[in-house]
């Protein structure tokens, strides 16, 4: 299979990942490679076979629901880039 | 000898007897590597301070004891290490070997790292990695290339390639690496030392930064078996912070194995498939022959949807990625590439920060989580899983320890398979079902090829079933010398 231009640029968009043009004329490429060895899954019957998204036999593990010590705002908001009274700042979300 | 060729339990031994001290041990790392890793590349960053301090508290421990006025210390006690730098250390810069968390400061600690500190142990750096984890040859690091200690030339393997190098290089005594689909086994084959996979939900992943959920594991590389074993068991077990740890017992681990009579060893015929590096069969062969000799029952089995691993790995892996990497997004932690708008920071940050095999990744997990490609992709991967953890199921029932190679060729040379991602993502092909099944593995040296490059024997348990990898693997080394070999630098 072959993904075209407008594919890529909508997953790339889907990821937030800006990409050059060369970028995705590189990824379109090579994701296509990809893709197409991944059809060979179709050669399996999985008929009634359930799918494995853990190979644990857990399910939802709880934990007390006790007030433990965690890390102060200070030590969170350390390595941000930009932070202001103890709240992460951004750039505006709406025009 | 100089104090670095030690092994792990040679240098413990000293320690206990006091005829070395963990600042000597140290000082002999730290200037082993500062000597020659401007060369390798091993290590992101060296911590001689915070280790020089763990390793006069460790000489102290060792010394109150000695005079009798404490109990024991652990047996780690005072012995140098390396922390891939995919694990949080507290207060140290941890990258992951990616750009995007370039000046991020660890502000706490991963589970197995502390357990390792908790033991005595001393940390003197943190090694390089392909960037999340993701890659063969840890040429995908956003800092620089690592070289393997044994040519220069080509790569170390991956991801755990700093970790590795570092071990073979005699930098540290032992290392942490993770791996999600190969990334300790095949390091550890490519550098000519001993690295353990282990099962999927033995050791807590607290303070990993995550690649791909349901897979990564944190395993120990060293120089023998015995090293190995010893760090396998001070960092598993049950850890409340992390809720897919498992309370299965760590059991105590016996290596005094005399011989392998009454073990039965399963030789997958999938896995020695055309492709394959002839002198990397003939190695294998001749592996499994000498664990015939030391009195293993060798049977030929079959793990019949071995083929369609890489295809699954390659959709669940980048999937749980694409959705695990949605956290770098230059808000909390990170360069930011500062824009007008949020949106727009983010496309920018993302974009400009990750390198390429991770936007790679990102895309094709992206893709195939997407309406309308779902079901056939992640969906029909996940059921193929099933069938593929089946297999091994079913060999377990059949075979205690599965052998067979660890990857189908040697260390190949820097740049060769960069611009080829099908062709670099096939080095994967033995440690991928494996990974898949959630199971265990151990990779041992068995052999050099005509380049002296160093060749790996897979030895794979059920889950939870180190203790029996480590015996075969124990009964194996004992009998060979491949372990002893050191590369020249």
């Amino acid at each position: 299979m072959s993904l075209t231009l407008v594919e890529v640029e909508h997953i790339a968009n889907l990821a937030r990942l800006r990409l050059t043009p060369e970028e995705k004329a590189r990824y379109r490429e090579q994701l296509s490679a990809v893709l197409d060895y991944m059809t060979k899954l179709k050669q399996v019957d999985t008929t009634a076979i359930e799918p494995t998204a853990s190979v644990l036999p857990l399910r939802t593990v709880l934990r007390p629901d006790e007030v433990r010590p965690s890390l102060t705002p200070a030590e969170l908001l350390a390595n941000a880039p930009a932070a202001e009274d103890h709240l992460f700042r951004v750039p505006p979300v709406l025009e | 000898m100089s104090l670095t060729e030690l092994s792990l339990h040679a240098a413990a031994a000293l320690l206990r007897t006091g005829q070395v001290s963990s600042l000597e041990l140290t000082h002999a790392c730290l200037e082993r590597a500062e000597k020659h890793d401007p060369q390798l590349g091993a290590f992101l960053s060296l911590t001689p301070e915070a280790a020089r301090t763990a390793a006069q508290t460790a000489d102290a421990r060792l010394a109150a004891w000695r005079r009798g006025e404490t109990d024991q210390p652990p047996l780690l006690t005072g012995l140098p290490l390396a922390i891939k730098d995919v694990l949080c250390l507290k207060g140290s810069r941890t990258t992951a070997g990616s750009r995007i968390l370039e000046n991020f400061v660890a502000p706490y600690t991963a589970t197995a790292v502390q357990r390792l500190l908790d033991s005595g142990t001393v940390i003197i750096g943190k090694t390089n990695c392909d960037e999340f984890a993701m890659g063969s040859s840890t040429e995908n690091s956003g800092y620089c290339v690592t070289r393997n200690p044994w040519d220069v030339a080509r790569v170390p393997g991956g991801s755990s390639g700093g970790s590795a190098a570092a071990v073979a290089a005699r930098f540290a005594f032992g290392a942490l690496g993770t791996d999600t689909g190969g990334s300790i086994r095949q390091p550890a084959a490519f550098c000519g030392i001993t690295g353990l996979k282990t099962s999927y939900g033995r050791v807590s992943r607290y303070g990993l930064i995550a690649y791909g959920s349901s897979l990564d594991s944190i395993g120990p590389m060293a120089r023998t078996v015995a090293d190995v074993a010893t760090l396998f068991s001070a960092i598993a077990g049950r850890d409340p912070l992390d809720a897919t740890s498992m309370p299965n017992p760590v059991p105590a681990i016996d290596l005094n194995v005399p011989d392998l009579k009454g073990v039965r060893v399963g030789v997958p015929k999938e896995y020695f498939i055309a492709g394959i590096q002839a002198e990397v069969e003939n190695a294998v062969r001749a592996a499994i022959g000498q664990l015939q000799a030391l009195g293993a029952e060798v049977v030929e089995i079959s793990l019949p949807h071995t083929d369609y691993a890489l295809p699954v790995y390659y959709l669940i892996a980048p999937a749980e990625a694409s959705a695990n990497l949605a956290r770098f997004d230059g808000i909390r932690y990170g360069p930011r590439r500062e824009a007008d708008a949020l949106w727009e920071t983010y496309l920018g940050t993302r974009g400009q920060l990750f390198g390429a095999e991770v936007k790679r990744r990102i895309m094709l997990g992206t893709y195939a989580l997407s309406a309308g490609y779902y079901d056939a992709y992640y969906g029909q991967a996940q059921k193929v899983r099933t069938l593929i953890k089946r297999d091994f199921d079913e060999a377990f029932k059949q075979v205690q320890v599965i052998a067979c190679p660890v990857a189908p060729t040697t260390a190949f040379k820097i740049g060769e398979k960069t611009d080829d991602p099908l062709a670099m993502y096939l080095e994967d092909v033995f440690t991928l079902p494996p990974s898949l099944a959630g199971i265990c593995g151990l990779s041992v040296p068995c052999g050099f090829d005509a380049h002296q490059l160093p060749i790996g024997l897979q030895l794979l348990g059920p889950a939870f079933g180190e203790a029996q990898v480590l015996r075969v693997g124990q009964a194996y080394e004992q009998a060979t010398e491949w372990h002893k070999q050191t590369p020249v630098l």
